[in-house]
């Protein structure tokens, strides 16, 4: 099985405090953490696994700038044995229509059996990979938790609401979008990554994959973010203020007067 | 604007709420309004659904008796014209199907947005980043059609059922598909029963390690026979509870009399699974967008603030 896994460079949530700069138009960037987008491990972990299974090989690719190159040798310490930077001027601004296209360009280079993509990455769109498959008329299955290989098709489990699971089979070759929870993605070290430091990412750009510029960037968005801004709260809680001790006293007094303390 | 049309989702025969925002959305966006029913043997359906909108198409097939969104998909694109606006509530089926619809109709997309204007051919929405920390303004350009997810509550429900819409009925056409719905596999009973507990001591990606989940328990226990601990899914992703204690969109719906929320940011999927009951956060971020729906706040580590409160608890 050839699986592409499509991953993405985000800021870490979980290790900023999202801020707004100075001119309130967007956020604080100077400062940001980056990794991988959580999604994007699972979706790695889980080529990796099916590989192991069944053969093949795991490559992974970002669209992305020089910086970029740091999550692909990531999840090629996890296992990932190739990866590729999709990389040019001309894909600034691209919206995820865009980014689809760009990846289409990769998709079309090579011969994949699968892709895979995160269910949603850090602008929460989830539609890189629904776009993907309408482009190359791949089936598609979003929010995918479970995956069992069979010969030229898939069985796979998507999550839906209330932790039901819907269950398809699905054509070879497709596209599914990976959620959390699928699998437990493998740790990494600081010895994995430099064992894959030096090993050679192929940059491609928009004339090598075929791809007009005008379909992409900035020039060929129809949805643009114009600013970032940070929403009016309404009224808010009710915050509780005084030491440890004072809190915890009224905090009391709240918890029995709303039932939560007999 | 050009034609707007809603796809309505239902449920063992009975229609999605969502259909009531759905129809102000949709007249926030032009005036030639339409839903689309898919299913096999909706007529029951169309019919509720032409009691909110003015006009219904209704496309009855055996092959589309689930909503496998390929094949909605397809049956979409055969009686949606070019250049129309299509409306989905934002949820598991419309990730599934609009993205790949918008490529088809060669439209622009946008998901998850919670505000629509329109401005010419511009659709101004709002969306969330960052659970909510920040907004951003997003213009989509519609001269071409767009799809556009809205979360759930962007729109005041229009309840009143007085459309008297009319329901046309629309062949499917060509809807075959590389993938095929098998069946609906539900969660498993876990040990613990979080809906009905009075107070939940809900813990976050705050509580940092495995081990420290033992101070949310130790604290439930203090709080008494009605309060048991639950979560936001990275606690069940990362295996340290199970599954059923799981608040939101994916997990369970819960309505105690206190939900206390400890180190956890406020995500909607997280939030869509509290259906009332007063709210505690605590949080030592005090930005937290948990902040701004919870009825009590708390600006402090967890790690501390919980065993300082069940020692105090324990004390009374
Ligand atoms: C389709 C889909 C369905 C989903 N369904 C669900 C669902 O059902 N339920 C759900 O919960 N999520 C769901 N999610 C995930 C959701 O989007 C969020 O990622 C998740 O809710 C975040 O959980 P969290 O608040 O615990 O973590 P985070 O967003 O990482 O927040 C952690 C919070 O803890 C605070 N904190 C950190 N350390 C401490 C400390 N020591 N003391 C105090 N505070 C601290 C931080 O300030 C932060 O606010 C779903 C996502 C998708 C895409």
């Amino acid at each position: 099985m050839e699986i592409l896994v499509c991953v993405k460079r985000v800021p870490d949530s979980a290790e900023n405090e999202i801020e707004m700069n100075a001119e309130g138009n967007d956020i604080e960037r100077d400062d940001l953490v980056f990794s991988v987008n959580e999604w994007d491990n699972y979706a790695v972990e889980e080529a990796i696994q099916i590989v192991d299974n069944v053969g093949g090989t795991v490559t992974v690719v970002t669209v992305g700038d020089d910086e970029s190159d740091e999550v692909l040798r990531r999840e090629m310490a996890m296992g990932a044995a190739k990866g590729i930077l999709l990389t040019d001027d001309a894909f600034e601004g691209s919206d995820c229509k865009g980014v689809a296209t760009i990846l289409k360009g990769c998709v079309d280079k090579g011969n994949y059996d699968l892709i895979f993509t995160g269910a949603q990455a850090d602008e929460g769109a989830g539609a890189v990979g629904g776009m993907l498959a309408a482009m190359m008329d791949y089936p598609y299955a979003s929010l995918v938790n479970k995956i069992e290989a069979g010969d030229g098709k898939l069985t796979i489990g998507r999550e839906i609401e209330g932790g039901n699971q819907e269950m398809n089979e699905i054509d070879l070759p497709c596209v599914l979008s990976i959620q959390t929870g699928i699998n437990e993605p493998r740790y990494v070290g600081i010895r994995g990554i430099r064992q894959v430091s030096g090993v050679e990412i192929p940059e491609l750009g928009a004339a090598d994959l075929g791809l007009d510029a005008a379909a992409v960037g900035e020039a060929g968005a129809k949805v643009k973010k114009v600013d970032y801004f940070v929403p009016e709260s309404g009224d808010g809680a009710e915050m509780l203020e005084g030491s440890n001790d004072q809190i915890i006293e009224k905090l009391i007094e709240i918890l029995k007067a709303n039932g939560g303390l007999q | 604007m050009a034609q707007v049309f809603a796809y309505l989702v239902h449920n063992d025969g009975v229609l999605d709420d969502s259909a009531m925002e759905l129809v102000v959305a949709a007249k926030a966006v032009g005036d030639d309004v339409t839903a689309i029913v898919t299913g096999s043997g909706i007529d029951a359906v169309a019919d509720d659904a032409a009691k909110i909108f003015p006009k219904v198409i209704k496309i009855d097939d055996a092959g589309l008796a689930y909503p496998n969104a390929e094949v909605v998909r397809k049956a979409l694109i055969n009686v949606i014209p070019a250049g129309s606006v299509v409306l989905f509530t934002n949820n598991t089926f419309a990730m599934d199907c609009a993205p790949g619809l918008s490529i088809k109709m060669d439209a622009a997309y946008v998901s998850d947005i919670i505000s629509l204007e329109v401005d010419g051919t511009t659709l101004k929405t709002v969306r969330q980043e960052f659970g909510g920390e920040v907004n951003t303004h997003v213009n989509v350009d519609a001269s071409n059609g767009a799809v556009i997810a809205l979360r759930p509550g962007t729109f005041a429900a229009d309840e009143s059922k007085s459309a008297g819409g009319s329901v046309e009925a629309a062949a499917a056409g060509d809807i075959s598909a590389k993938r095929t719905f098998i069946e609906i596999v539900e969660p498993e009973a876990g040990d613990v029963d979080i809906t009905k507990a009075d107070l939940l001591v809900s813990i976050g990606r705050g509580i940092e390690d495995e081990d420290n989940i033992e101070i949310a328990h130790e604290l439930a226990e203090a709080l008494g026979a009605g309060a048991e601990v639950s979560c936001s899914r990275p606690i069940v992703d990362a295996k340290w509870l199970e599954p059923s204690r799981q608040v939101g969109t994916s997990g369970c719906t819960v309505k105690p009399k206190v939900y206390m929320a400890c180190g956890i940011s406020g995500s909607f999927q997280h939030l869509g699974g509290i259906k009332g009951g007063f709210m505690i956060a605590i949080n030592k971020n005090e930005n937290a967008p948990i902040f701004q729906v919870a009825d009590v706040g708390i600006v402090a580590d967890i790690l501390e603030f919980l065993p300082e409160l069940t020692e105090a608890v324990n004390d009374l």
